[in-house]
């Protein structure tokens, strides 16, 4: 159908896309702006000049408790869930290639995370966590219960809770892979002698390279914007994205497109940082004459 | 080959880290949801005593307040209509979208291109995409300002913002990507040459796409739907803030519980989340073989 002329249907759905793009972009282009807005300027339009006024506030600390603990906490959560979504799915990945004893059930839960309400799963840690904290002051022995407060906390309960969130996620961009994935390469290395480390080493791990990188993008991101699995689940320090919703309720001029706008541009450097390194890996593995990747 | 398999690592051992956060973080505190729903509990604390008093709790009224309806069938009801206007709307948007993805735009590159311009929003913070309709929608926003200036109307219209249509413009605003990303991927796997097949059989543009693409994108739109039903039913921050708070949700009222600490009833509203949850899957998945589509 490649030569045929386009339909007018194509034009229709064309200007429908475009109408659904700037629905998708244009309000978050308005806080955009607004959060430029000039020192007396309010929530809403017109621009009473444009100012960096709101950002300068924000970099005070302005009116919001904590933001600096909270990006920090964010960020670092982010950084590790991402490294282990990165390292845990791949491993999954690899090992539902094979069959083992319970890759249906392992499946099965995997995809049921996805789709149990986040709050439910948030509630369930909470509760694991509590009881668990109550066992240790009543039953623990003395020199644990002395003095001891929680077991939860961001890198503990909240760690968890990302986790189970990013991993579905990572596991069904492995599978996406791995469908594509020629194990002619695998066979090539293994006739050649290659142990199986060195099969992953040097074959398997440098052809999904590139979209190892989309897991760890997925695995930064949904954790850097995640709130409703934080809710129950980080202890006395919110992250960023729950500072962020709490102020909906409460605030009454532009520090919040400020704040927004930051962690949008964080977003948006993760991933443009992320499609860079997955489109130099494509370069380099086309320049060194390997055929890999193109499978 | 058992010279090759004997020497590569067991497949088990290499899930057991992914396993095992699952088993940690999701499987055993569902359990927990389950017990501690059946628990007793004061002001300040949980306790481990049997009860159904959560239960009675959440249900209370439900049989003397007949013929009218208790507050939690009123909660799910409102709930799911929420579900379906979501759902058809979403639906809708993504279905074309979906479908000029993968049949109306020519190259490969620029398909992942447009597709990835759509994907880029989803990687970007719920909330602010929540609050970025506050300028557009609220008493002096964008929308009110236009209205008035074009002489429609002539005070600012209050149900813009903070209101169930701001909850359901929300919804598809953030979750449209739910439904193109498997409708697309279903397309796309679609063998062209049954469309050829069908336009050399003189099928017209309208039955090419009741007949052939509709029935084969079947799959893509069960997932999305799965999703999209999913998320609303279980959804409390997009109420709480584009409804204002005033606006009840299955979701909702578990929260409301844990503001107030009482984990127990948080845990029997949990309960029954679930098992609403899983009623729909179930339908669903009575269309459409999940695990075989994935």
């Amino acid at each position: 159908m490649d030569k045929e002329r386009r339909t007018p249907a194509f034009y229709a759905l064309a200007a429908f896309f475009a109408l659904f793009v700037l629905f998708l972009y244009g309000p978050t282009f308005v806080i955009f702006l607004l959060s430029f807005q000039g020192p007396t300027g309010g929530l809403t339009f017109p621009m009473n000049g444009v100012s960096l006024h709101w950002f300068e506030r924000l970099w005070h600390g302005g009116g919001i408790v904590d933001i600096y603990g909270a990006f920090k906490r964010s960020l670092a959560l982010g950084v590790v869930v991402m490294a282990l979504t990165m390292m845990l799915s791949l491993m999954a990945g690899l090992a539902f290639r094979k069959r083992f004893r319970g890759a249906d059930v392992l499946f099965f839960v995997t995809i049921a995370s996805l789709i149990v309400p986040s709050i439910v799963t948030s509630l369930g840690i909470a509760l694991e966590f509590r009881i668990f904290d109550d066992l240790v002051k009543s039953h623990g022995p003395t020199w644990l219960a002395n003095g001891f407060q929680t077991s939860m906390g961001n890198f503990t309960s909240g760690l968890g809770a990302h986790l189970t969130w990013t991993l579905p996620f990572g596991l069904l961009v492995m599978f996406a892979i791995f469908n594509r994935f020629d194990p002619r390469y695998e066979e090539a290395a293994r006739d050649l002698g290659a142990t199986p480390w060195q099969t992953s080493r040097h074959v398997i791990i440098p052809i999904v390279l590139p979209s190892l990188i989309g897991v760890g993008l997925f695995g930064f991101t949904l954790s850097w914007d995640e709130i409703a699995r934080s809710s129950q689940t980080m202890g006395e320090h919110n992250t960023l994205p729950m500072e962020l919703q709490a102020l909906t309720t409460t605030v009454t001029n532009p520090d919040i497109y400020a704040l927004g706008t930051a962690t949008t541009g964080v977003s948006f450097a993760v991933i443009a940082l992320a499609l860079g390194f997955i489109a130099i890996l494509g370069r380099r593995q086309s320049r060194h004459g390997s055929d890999a990747g193109k499978a | 080959m058992p010279s090759f398999t004997s020497r590569t690592i067991p497949g088990a051992l290499q899930a057991a880290p992914f396993a095992l956060v699952f088993a940690l973080f999701f499987v055993l505190p569902l359990v927990f949801v389950a017990i501690v729903s059946f628990w007793d509990y004061n002001d300040y604390q949980m306790l481990p005593t049997f009860t159904t008093r959560s239960y009675t709790q959440t249900f209370s009224g439900c049989l003397t307040e007949l013929p009218g309806l208790c507050t939690i069938l009123k909660t799910y009801l409102s709930t799911a209509k929420f579900c379906l206007i979501v759902w058809a709307l979403t639906l809708a948007i993504g279905f074309t979208i979906a479908y000029f993805l993968a049949f109306h735009v020519r190259t490969l590159t620029m398909q992942m291109t447009l597709f990835l311009v759509c994907t880029i929003p989803f990687w970007t913070s719920n909330v602010i995409r929540m609050i970025a309709w506050i300028p557009l929608l609220g008493r002096n926003g964008v929308v009110n300002q236009g209205l008035m200036a074009a002489g429609i109307v002539d005070k600012p219209v209050e149900w813009l913002l903070y209101s169930q249509f701001s909850v359901a413009l929300a919804f598809v605003h953030l979750f449209t990507f739910f439904m193109v990303a498997p409708i697309f991927n279903a397309m796309m796997r679609i063998d062209r040459r049954l469309i050829e097949a069908a336009y050399d059989s003189g099928a017209s543009g309208w039955q090419m796409l009741t007949n052939v693409i509709i029935p084969l994108s079947k799959p893509g739109i069960a997932i999305g739907s799965i999703f999209v039903v999913t998320i609303v039913m279980g959804d409390f921050i997009t109420f709480g803030v584009m409804g204002g708070e005033q606006i009840a949700s299955a979701g909702k009222v578990i929260e409301t519980r844990l503001n107030a600490l009482q984990f127990p009833p948080a845990a029997a509203n949990a309960v029954l989340l679930l098992g609403a949850t899983f009623v729909i899957i179930a339908v669903l998945n009575r269309i459409v073989d999940i695990r075989r589509e994935l």
